[in-house]
């Protein structure tokens, strides 16, 4: 399989990555350089294997259900680019 | 005092105990070194103050007798760490200035041990890459070259800086990660000793995160027995990462001499490439026979689908990265670009953030997980990753306590030599390591000669699941075997 280019652009905006017009051949020429290399995977015969869901044969922890953290709005917007009364600010989204 | 940083951890950690030295002196002897060493670019952010205060504080302990294991140690830590109050930015422009409020679990315990941190190191740009190329704060060089030439050689990826800062001398170990490699791959190339550990062996709470069913964290340092040093405080149950084990920590030092008598050891035949270099091949028989020597037992073993995981992992290891990598957003840390929209917003600041590599590998990660590619490429690459691991396990099921394998299909290359025209030929420097991380097993990379060129070149043996001691074991009688390899200083 390999992609075109409104594929691409497609992808890219899948991926909330802005392309140019102007890179789109080169990056259509890597994923499809990166598509041909994986596609001898289908000569693997894969009839009745189970998919790995999990690398170590163990059951999830689970936590109890309570709250063990917060307090900390401080820490929490302190990296954040914009910010007003520890909300994050962000382009208006509704009218 | 330049000899104060060419010592092993546990020669060191000797001459703390019987007062020899101070903490503050062997850091300032390494804050020293790493100054004159800043054109290898293996540290991005050198903390000084902090690793003086840090010597200052368990000089004090260690005069009250209560240091504890790794007390006085100074170490270098690769920038995908979280670090308290220091910056951390996987070596990511969309990361920017993050000051992480939080302490990774692995750094912690670390700190716990009584080492102290010299600085962050450099990777490749979310520990995506095999060359330490793709970092935005540049490449890092090795500190090994050619016989007789001028030419800066990569250290390895993603684990470039660790791997170059503890070749160079710059501080008595590292932390690493490897999700395909980038621990084991980096150590071949500057003949270090790198350990992968078992998937769930170490937390990752606070590690920047890749491919979260991949990615473990491990050591790097200059002998088997201080990797296993290492591995002891950084190993450990924490609740807070799910996919820990809470399995007690052995102490990996005491494996380090014990009998191998009567061990197996699988030589695996797929791992024979055509066109593999005859100095390679020298290298692996040569290690067989020194484990043979030392009383194991050898016997070829088949894991026939060992060609598929390369692949398979380039379906896997890009589809969790485009789901971790969805968080920078340029709204909550890091970079922020501005749109019109908040979508806009999102598309400029990733497209400005993201460097070529990992822009490359979001998008194919995107693809394989979209709608319609799912089963043909996502689910398969599962189903090829439990036949990977099974081959394994019927491996060990015979009585194989650890296979040997090359570390790397070469010795290391020149900056820019590789993947320019096609990502695929710098992939490929994975080949030997990504089987091991696809199946969620143990392993180490040990220095076991040079090639033609005078470059260093690494065995890699593979061990069962949380059986790290075995490897110890093994990995110090190659290295006895061996010997040990210092870069002429250069720099």
């Amino acid at each position: 399989m390999s992609v075109d280019a409104a594929t691409v652009r497609r992808i890219a905006h899948l991926a909330r990555i802005a392309v140019t017009d102007a890179e789109v051949p080169h990056l259509q020429g890597e994923l499809n350089a990166m598509l041909a290399f994986v596609e001898q995977l289908s000569e693997v015969n894969i009839d009745g294997v189970e998919p790995m869901t999990s690398v170590t044969p163990m059951e999830m922890k689970k936590r109890a259900d309570v709250v063990n953290d917060g307090e900390i709005p401080d820490d929490i917007v302190g990296n954040a680019p914009e910010t007003q009364n520890h909300f994050f600010l962000v382009p208006k989204v509704v009218e | 005092m330049t000899d104060l940083t060419s010592m092993t951890i546990a020669e060191a950690r000797a001459g703390l105990a019987n007062k020899s030295f101070t903490s503050l002196e062997l850091t300032d002897a390494h804050l020293a070194a790493m100054e004159a060493a800043r054109s290898l670019n293996a540290f991005v952010l050198e903390t000084p103050d902090k690793a003086r205060a840090m010597a200052r504080a368990v000089d004090a302990k260690i005069a009250k007798g209560e240091g504890g294991p790794l007390a006085g140690i100074p170490l270098g830590i690769k920038d995908l760490f979280a670090t308290k109050d220091v910056r951390t930015t996987a070596c990511s422009k969309i990361l920017g200035n993050f000051i992480p409020p939080y302490e990774s679990t692995v750094t912690s315990q670390l700190w716990r041990d009584g080492a102290v941190m010299l600085g962050k190191l450099n990777n490749d740009e979310f520990a995506m890459g095999s060359s330490n190329e793709t970092s935005c704060f540049g490449p890092v060089a090795n500190p090994w070259r050619r016989e007789g030439s001028n030419t800066t050689l990569v250290p390895g990826g993603s684990s470039g800086g660790s791997a170059s800062a503890v070749a160079a001398l710059l501080c008595m170990g590292a932390t690493a990660t490897d999700t395909g490699g980038s621990i084991r791959q980096p150590a071949a190339f500057t003949a270090t000793v790198g350990v992968k550990p078992t998937y769930g062996r170490c937390s990752r709470w606070g590690i920047v995160a890749f491919a979260s069913s991949l990615d473990q964290a491990g050591p790097i340092a200059r002998s088997v027995r201080d990797s296993a040093i290492l591995m002891r405080s950084m190993a450990g149950h924490d609740p807070k990462d799910t996919t820990s084990v809470d399995i007690g920590v052995p102490d990996y030092e005491a494996a380090i001499g014990k009998s191998v008598k009567g061990m197996k050891i699988g030589i695996p035949k797929e791992y024979r490439l055509d066109g593999m270099p005859a100095e390679i091949e020298k290298l692996w028989t040569e290690g067989a026979a020194w484990l043979k020597a030392a009383g194991a037992e050898l016997v070829e073993v088949s894991l026939p689908h060992t060609k598929y995981a390369l692949p398979a992992y380039y379906i896997v290891a890009p589809a969790e990265a485009s789901s971790n990598l969805a968080r920078y957003d340029g709204v909550r840390y890091g970079l922020r670009v501005p749109g019109r929209s908040i979508g806009e917003l999102y598309e400029n600041t990733r497209a400005e953030g993201f460097g070529d590599e990992v822009r490359r590998r979001v998008m194919i990660g995107t693809y394989v997980l979209s709608a319609g590619y799912y089963d043909a490429y996502y689910l398969r690459a599962q189903k090829v990753r439990t036949l990977i691991k099974k081959d394994f396990e019927d491996c060990f099921a015979k009585g194989v306590n650890a296979i040997l394998t090359p570390a790397t299909p070469s010795a290391a290359f020149g900056v820019g030599e590789k993947g320019g025209a096609d990502p695929v030929e710098m992939y490929l420097n994975d080949i030997f390591t990504v089987t091991v991380n696809m199946a969620g097993l143990p392993g180490i990379a040990v220095p076991a000669g040079k090639d033609a060129q005078g470059l260093p070149l690494g065995l890699q043996l593979i061990g069962r699941p949380f059986d790290e001691e075995t490897l110890f074991s093994l990995g110090e009688i190659l290295e006895q075997a061996a010997g040990r390899f210092t870069p002429p200083r250069w720099w």
